[in-house]
């Protein structure tokens, strides 16, 4: 909003829009619909008292419990687990399919893309029962390592996006220049396309370690025993009740969250 | 500049597919010998081929067929990196995230020099292009001009056998493109490096070049130094595309050439005798070598007059052929539109132009 742009103008009145009568109430209103329940999540996670919407008084102590609770520190390693392992391998498959895109031929390289994009848009109830229902086929066992794989191939296309703007920002005759001046194709990735693609894999990791962190649907259909992930394990907490321990939970999952998108930003700003 | 050519093509052919599925020829069996130390202008319009030599050189193509020899050795299936010519690209090409030493640095790198002896050759080489102090810079932080300067710089650390320059002042300003076509013939004269330098300017060209080699569609059809293919024009394209030329159609037979309005001339006395084409062909002559005589019963009628400073356009319907003649502003008053007027000249600046 500080970047003041012509103003959009009601039509038949000549009025501004921004000067129309419930313009503000409804931006007002649309804001509180988006923050309101992150706030109370937040707001929760400190109330003293077990019974979630009466406050009490201010504690820390959900917090600790959260952190001393067995099941949560296990669910919280499979997460991180998965989501490190996710987000390396799938930085790796999108660095290499960036630059394997970029010198595909015009055709292909829209379809190809097309194909890798599609899981962006794909319902993700579809492909969470369709690659259960693949792994139980080919006998993989449910678990963290079938999450793990499953996660490499929805974060491919996360990852792939910034690197992809990055790459395309780059003028080619760069790496003709390298050449020329004696580099060979090895020489040419490690000291040129690499470095120069750096910040599209850093905001690319991120993503993906951020998607595959809080994904929920395809961690709970190919969990199986043992498999819990973070955000599963909040689920079947919230099925008893919703106590502070998950708002706590919530809370600290948000921070990473937020946390992460903002280290995102930095790096991808600083670098243009 | 006894020891032969530095650089030898030896009819050179390329193909590219376009996307309708056709062909185009961009080299059409070219063959040019490049003198050592020399700087060499391969001059045409865009599309003509010359960029598509000058990568087959580099190595960034690799023709159909023929040969490219740098001091007598085949080149054209050494890949691009372990070739000893080094290229300033259009865009300068400068890699971003390095600063404009480590940029220098890089090829030296790439022979494995020493730590020592490359600091000194980037200092050497800022020193050069008159870039001193400006090494930990990223390009980013530099004028166009002083990008130029470091593409150069870059190039130049590695001691190319020879130097391929591609369109590299297309990118500045009028000003300052002067400026760097003094500066290149005085880095070209003080390195002796065998210079190759690819333009559509035929002003930059005349300027810049001991050779001007000069496209058409794939071919080159004339190589001279800059008043040979100035003065002496073999074809009607080079005449036109070199300078300003009118190209008018005459019938020659053994011993005369006639022009519609003009009558016959003595064979003799044109620029290029020998020339015995027989029957209807193109004779070139420049408009600064035409005059007018205003007479009543001229064979030419004034069709426009254009002012533009120094000289005074007018254009001269002359029978079929329109006649573009300049002369000098400071002189007598010019003649009006509808006026008829004689056109002179000497004989000898008429050139018969070959085909092709």
């Amino acid at each position: 909003m500080s970047a003041r742009t012509k103003p959009v103008r009601v039509k038949g009145t000549g009025e501004s829009l921004r000067d129309f009568p419930t313009f503000k109430l409804v931006s007002y209103l649309v804001l509180l619909f988006l923050y309101l329940p992150l706030v109370l999540v937040v707001a929760y996670s400190f109330n003293s008292n077990r019974v979630v919407t009466v406050w009490k008084g201010f504690t820390f102590s959900w917090y600790t419990n959260v952190l001393a609770n067995d099941d949560i520190q296990r669910a919280l390693m499979n997460s991180l687990r998965v989501a490190i392992v996710a987000t390396v391998v799938s930085v790796i498959i999108a660095t290499g399919l960036a630059i394997g895109l970029l010198r595909m031929h015009r055709a292909g390289r829209t379809f190809a893309w097309g194909l890798i994009g599609a899981p962006l848009i794909i319902p993700e109830i579809v492909f969470a029962i369709g690659t259960l229902a693949l792994f139980v086929q080919i006998r993989i066992p449910l678990g963290v390592n079938a999450i793990t794989l499953a996660h490499i191939a929805f974060c491919v296309p996360f990852a792939l996006l910034p690197i992809r703007a990055r790459l395309r920002g780059v003028d080619s005759a760069v790496y003709e220049a390298a050449a020329d001046l004696g580099a060979n194709e090895w020489v040419i990735f490690r000291r040129i396309t690499l470095p120069l693609l750096m910040p599209g894999i850093v905001a690319g990791a991120l993503l993906a370690f951020i998607i595959s962190l809080d994904d929920f649907i395809v961690s709970y259909f190919l969990a199986g025993p043992g498999g819990t992930t973070l955000p599963v394990y909040i689920f079947g907490m919230i099925r008893n009740a919703i106590t502070p321990g998950v708002n706590a939970l919530s809370s600290m999952l948000l921070a990473v969250s937020i946390l992460i998108v903002m280290i995102s930003y930095l790096l991808t700003r600083k670098k243009r | 500049m006894a020891t032969g050519p530095a650089l030898s093509i030896a009819r050179v052919s390329k193909a590219f597919a376009t996307p309708e599925g056709g062909e185009v020829r961009a080299l059409d069996d070219v063959s040019l010998d490049v003198t050592d130390g020399s700087f060499v202008v391969l001059l045409g319009p865009s599309g003509c081929g010359k960029t598509t030599l000058l990568r087959c050189i580099a190595g960034l193509e690799t023709p159909d067929s023929g040969e490219i020899l740098l001091r007598g050795e085949r080149i054209d299936h050494v890949p691009v990196w372990k070739r000893r010519v080094n290229t300033v690209f259009q865009s300068y090409a400068l890699f971003p995230h390095m600063t404009v030493a480590q940029n220098i640095a890089f090829g030296l790198q790439m022979d494995k020099v020493g730590k020592a002896e490359i600091e000194r050759k980037v200092g050497e080489s800022l020193e050069m292009v008159r870039l001193s102090g400006l090494g930990s810079r990223k390009p980013s932080q530099l004028s166009g001009g002083q990008q130029q300067r470091v593409a150069l710089a870059r190039a130049l650390a590695k001691d190319p056998e020879v130097l391929l320059l591609d369109e590299p002042l297309s990118a500045l300003d009028l000003k300052l493109r002067r400026g760097m076509q003094t500066e290149l013939k005085r880095l070209q004269r003080e390195t002796s490096i065998t210079f190759v330098l690819v333009t559509h300017d035929q002003g930059e060209a005349m300027a810049m070049g001991d050779q001007v080699a000069v496209f058409d569609s794939g071919r080159i059809v004339q190589v001279g130094n800059p008043e040979e293919v100035y003065l002496r024009p073999r074809t009607a394209f080079v005449a036109d595309f070199i300078g300003e030329a009118n190209l008018v159609a005459a019938q020659r037979d053994s011993s005369s050439l006639t022009i519609e309005g003009l009558g016959a001339i003595d064979a003799a006395t044109l620029a290029n005798p020998e020339a015995v084409e027989t029957g209807a062909v193109t004779v070139a002559i420049r408009p600064e070598n035409i005059s007018l005589a205003e007479t009543a019963d001229g064979a030419g009628v004034v069709a426009d007059v254009t002012f533009v400073g120094g000289d005074i356009h007018v254009d001269v319907e002359l029978g079929a052929n329109r006649l573009n003649v300049r002369i000098p502003s400071h002189g007598a008053q010019p003649p009006r539109v509808g006026a008829r007027v004689h056109p002179t000249f000497l004989p000898q600046s008429l050139r018969v132009l070959a085909d092709s």
